[in-house]
């Protein structure tokens, strides 16, 4: 039977300074589940590109909307939700900014990033409308000790 | 750390030396006002030396290639110079690499101006 996660959740006022927090707390969570330095700052980014996002064109930078970060916290991963009280978007809609016509563009990159940086990566509908980028990273010290 | 920045000419070329976070409120605007400034003294050859940047979020990506846009419409060149391991990974996953003209040596960057 799966192990229940560990499960820190964090309410956010759309805020500029709320990004920095949710990065630091997503750090810490990182430290905590035994991922290495390398880790650590990947997931930090994903989450700062998460709430950053959330922020800007979620919540449109309408301080009374909320930011929801959940973080689960397995033996073997590390499972983030970031949910926004916007509208949503389709991660089909979102520019790759990798290609040719886009490079010198400025969309694309903040789900680039994040797609990059963590191992599973999507962007749903919350119960409200509104985003939720849900995202894991693997933590590689419990798959050397498995293996 | 919060986005510093100092400027130096060196050969004809504005070098700015920078340090800290360019992220979204942090950097970001500050560095849109400094190469604007330079551009608008008359400055078209630039230099961005990263070698003290630690931190890059997709807002701060933007902000190098809207400098690099700006510099560009203006008949000027901007290079970029010492990326530390993260900012050089942030480039090659954003493919940004095939954009940038990028060095590691202060010389090398300055004469490539006048190559």
């Amino acid at each position: 039977m799966p192990s229940k996660p560990q499960r820190i959740e964090i309410v956010l006022e759309t805020l500029i300074e709320s990004i920095a927090l949710a990065e630091d707390v997503g750090v810490r969570v990182a430290v905590a589940g035994g991922f290495d330095e390398d880790d650590q700052y990947k997931i930090g980014l994903a989450v700062h590109e998460a709430v950053m996002n959330a922020f800007q064109y979620g919540n449109r930078e309408q301080r009374e909307r909320k930011i929801y970060v959940v973080f689960e916290l397995y033996p073997e991963k590390l499972v983030i939700h970031v949910t926004d009280q916007g509208t949503g978007f389709r991660l089909a809609d979102v520019p790759d900014p990798r290609t040719d016509e886009n490079v010198l563009g400025d969309s694309g990159r903040g789900v680039l990033l994040m797609r990059a940086f963590m191992d599973e990566f999507d962007v749903l509908v919350s119960a409200t409308g509104g985003a939720e980028v849900v995202m894991s990273k693997r933590c590689r010290r419990q798959i050397s000790q498995a293996s | 750390m919060s986005f510093k920045s100092v400027t130096r000419e060196v050969g004809g070329v504005i070098v700015i030396d920078m340090e800290g976070r360019i992220t979204l409120g942090e950097g970001s605007n500050l560095l849109r006002d400094l190469i604007a400034e330079k551009l608008d003294a008359g400055h078209k050859q630039i230099v961005m030396n990263l070698a003290g940047i630690n931190y890059i979020d997709s807002t701060g990506l933007g902000e190098l290639v809207s400098s690099y846009r700006h510099v560009k419409s203006q008949g000027g060149e901007l290079k970029l110079l010492n990326l530390n391991k993260k900012v050089s990974d942030l480039l090659q996953v954003t493919k940004l690499y095939t954009v940038f003209d990028v060095h590691s040596n202060e010389s090398q960057a300055v004469a490539s101006f006048h190559s």
